[in-house]
């Protein structure tokens, strides 16, 4: 019996080897999809990039050099340097730990802390669920970018409080859809056959409902890294987040402003950066919920 | 009896009215009590950003520059010396009279500072929409007639870097390309320094303004100022409307009425304009009304970038002097009107389509 069969049997004999199998299928129909290829490999370089940065980079990223100030992109600096004589392509690749750095963090504070209280809201329902949805909606009701902004303005510029900020503003996004997959599995008879086990809430709740709430949520946090980023670069542009003299994208972008009209690359080169990993994280994000949930197809 | 027999429908059609309009006005209750609560949740969340986060609320009201006697006036007018929720309240009393306190920057109220800029981010943000209906609703009702077409992938990809881009990295690049290069448009500012401060204000905006006044020259400079950044915000909400418009009319197209429509031999032109895309004329509306509140937003990045003397530059030029009632009180109008608008569209959703109701 060969590794394909066993991973693709019809009636797997433990619960590793049903859930080996699922995540085979979803990845071999990942495979299928060119965009999710594209995507899954942007993020793949964007991580390789940032592991490797000391290696790849080949100059320092904050080594200064005024004698080589504003030099168009050449085949000595690949994409040009800036007003301080910096190699930009160095510090596009030093950035890219900056960036995932933020996304990371973004991603683990609030997809959790989403998670459980949309479950908590839609295994309760009642008052907890008006008093913790009405909390969501008002979060959700509120420009995020701008929520951000005066979150930072009032925690200090910096990239610690900029994660904090952005996270605080994107969990409800997450409660939402918590509480809507919790609704649909609630009064399952196989919830009720562990409450009648003696399973409390806190059981039911982590090891019974939010395993099922897991594959919307992966979607749902993909698509949402896109905007994770614009938002972290927006915040290093205006000044609010990663502190110069960190290569941050936005920061870059930012510093750039003053040269646009005669040295458009300074400015130009960090977005393209941006750019790049964005669509990655939208390809993938976009492949993973016609594979995981192909109902919603097209929606949204 | 007779009578009573007359009368028997005439009631249940009474109590059925009645019954109606009790509804009726149960949802206009809660939605006034949601719009309410919305509200308090944004006075709430302004609140705890300005007094609670901040070690010291005065020092960042006053700034560091303030002497000791400063410091305790403002101390002691802020209510610190008072618990959370009398100063909470008194908070809610201010903001409700107009009271947002003063900008330590420019001096002046920050209601007044407020007023004077909003004018320039609604013209710009009201452009951009346009803009964005002008083209999105077009290109996604073509996307989804052609769909799998080349023109599809183009939009889709559109679409897709709608998400992608940074809103002020694309102006950047405009500017390059079409001020630097071209010379296709006017620079940033809302107009060129010698027509600067000529046409007298009477609603704010420049377009407006300068036609009232006759000023045909200064119109067109103010076009060719605004152009370039309401295209840029119009992108935007471009590849979202136009996402939705071909994801509502992928799903109009699959319904049974338009295959008869096709069947009866009605032309395709017709089938699309009339049969599909009249029904998604309401959802639609939703989706414009989300996407106008998500362009004030993305206003404050354009502003930057373009020197646009509206709310979005105010905003970040306070942020960068860490003038908390001027972050404040930008914050709290610009939710405002998001909240405004949001609800609004779901407001117009419900009287326009039965369905609904």
């Amino acid at each position: 019996m060969s590794t394909r069969d066993w991973l693709l049997a019809d009636s797997p004999t433990s619960r590793m080897q049903a859930n080996a199998g699922r995540a085979y299928r979803v990845f071999t129909a990942l495979l299928r999809n060119p965009l999710a290829v594209l995507g899954g490999l942007i993020i793949l370089v964007l991580v390789l990039t940032a592991i490797f940065a000391p290696w790849i980079a080949p100059y320092s990223p904050t080594g200064q050099n005024l004698s080589a100030r504003l030099l168009p992109p050449s085949s000595q600096y690949w994409m040009g340097t800036d007003e301080l004589g910096r190699d930009i392509f160095s510090r596009v690749i030093w950035g890219s730990q900056i960036t995932l750095t933020i996304v990371g963090l973004v991603a683990l504070i609030s997809a959790p802390l989403g998670l459980l209280v949309g479950a908590i809201a839609g295994f309760f329902g009642g008052w907890v669920d008006r008093i913790l949805m009405g909390i969501t909606d008002i979060f959700l009701s509120l420009p995020k970018l701008i929520l951000a902004l005066a979150f930072v303005a009032a925690l200090g510029p910096g990239i610690n409080n900029a994660i904090i900020a952005i996270a605080i503003t994107s969990w409800p996004a997450y409660a939402r859809i918590a509480r809507a997959e919790t609704l649909t599995i609630r009064n399952a008879e196989y919830i009720q056959a562990v409450q009648l086990a003696g399973g409390g809430p806190i059981r039911v709740i982590i090891q019974h409902i939010l395993p099922l709430c897991t594959s919307s949520m992966i979607i749902r946090v993909t698509l949402d890294m896109a905007g994770v980023i614009l938002t972290a670069a927006g915040l290093g542009f205006i000044g609010l987040g990663a502190q110069p003299p960190l290569p941050e994208w936005g920061a870059m972008i930012s510093r750039g402003r003053t040269f646009i009209l005669d040295q458009w690359w300074v400015a130009t080169m960090p977005g393209f950066a941006i750019i790049i990993v964005s669509l990655g994280f939208c390809f993938l994000g976009d492949s993973l919920r016609d594979v995981l949930d192909p109902k919603s197809e097209g929606k949204n | 009896m007779a009578l009573d027999q007359q009368s028997a429908p005439l009631d249940a059609a009474l109590i059925a009215r009645n019954k109606r309009l009790r509804r009726q006005a149960f949802t206009v209750g809660g939605f006034i009590l949601t719009v309410f609560l919305t509200f308090l949740g944004l006075l709430a969340i302004t609140f705890f950003i300005g007094r609670v986060i901040p070690i010291d609320p005065v020092l960042s009201v006053v700034g560091d520059r303030a002497t000791q006697a400063q410091y305790d006036a403002a101390r002691i007018a802020m209510g610190l010396d008072r618990p959370l929720w009398q100063q909470f309240i008194s908070y809610v009393g201010n903001v409700l009279t107009g009271d947002l306190g003063r900008s330590v920057s420019t001096g002046r109220a920050v209601v007044d500072d407020l007023s004077r800029f909003f004018p320039a981010t609604f013209e710009m943000a009201t452009l951009g929409i346009l803009i964005g209906i002008a083209l999105g609703v077009p290109l996604g009702v073509t996307a989804a007639a052609r769909q799998g077409s080349w023109l599809d992938q183009a939009i889709r990809v559109v679409g897709l870097l709608g998400y992608s881009v940074p809103a002020f990295w694309l102006g950047l690049v405009g500017l390059a390309v079409f001020y630097a290069r071209l010379r296709w448009v006017g620079g940033p500012g809302r107009l060129d320094i010698f027509y600067d401060g000529l046409v007298q204000p009477v609603t704010g905006m420049i377009l407006i303004d300068s036609l009232i006044r006759g000023e045909i020259d200064i119109f067109w400079n103010a076009v060719s100022h605004i152009i370039l950044p309401a295209s840029v915000l119009g992108f935007f909400s471009l590849a979202y409307i136009a996402r939705m418009t071909r994801s509502f009319m992928l799903d109009q197209l699959s319904q049974e009425f338009v295959t008869t429509a096709r069947v009866k031999g009605v032309p395709e032109r017709v089938v699309i304009w009339r049969h599909a895309f009249k029904p998604i004329r309401v959802p639609l509306i939703t989706v414009v009304g989300l996407s106008y509140a998500g362009l004030l937003e993305g206003s404050v990045m354009i502003e930057t970038v373009f020197s646009w003397p509206g709310i979005g530059n105010y905003l970040t030029t306070a942020l960068l002097n860490a003038d908390m009632n001027a972050v404040l009180g930008s914050t709290l109008v610009i939710g405002a009107v998001f909240i405004v608008i949001n609800k609004v569209s779901d407001v117009l959703y419900r009287v326009l389509d039965p369905r609904a109701r």
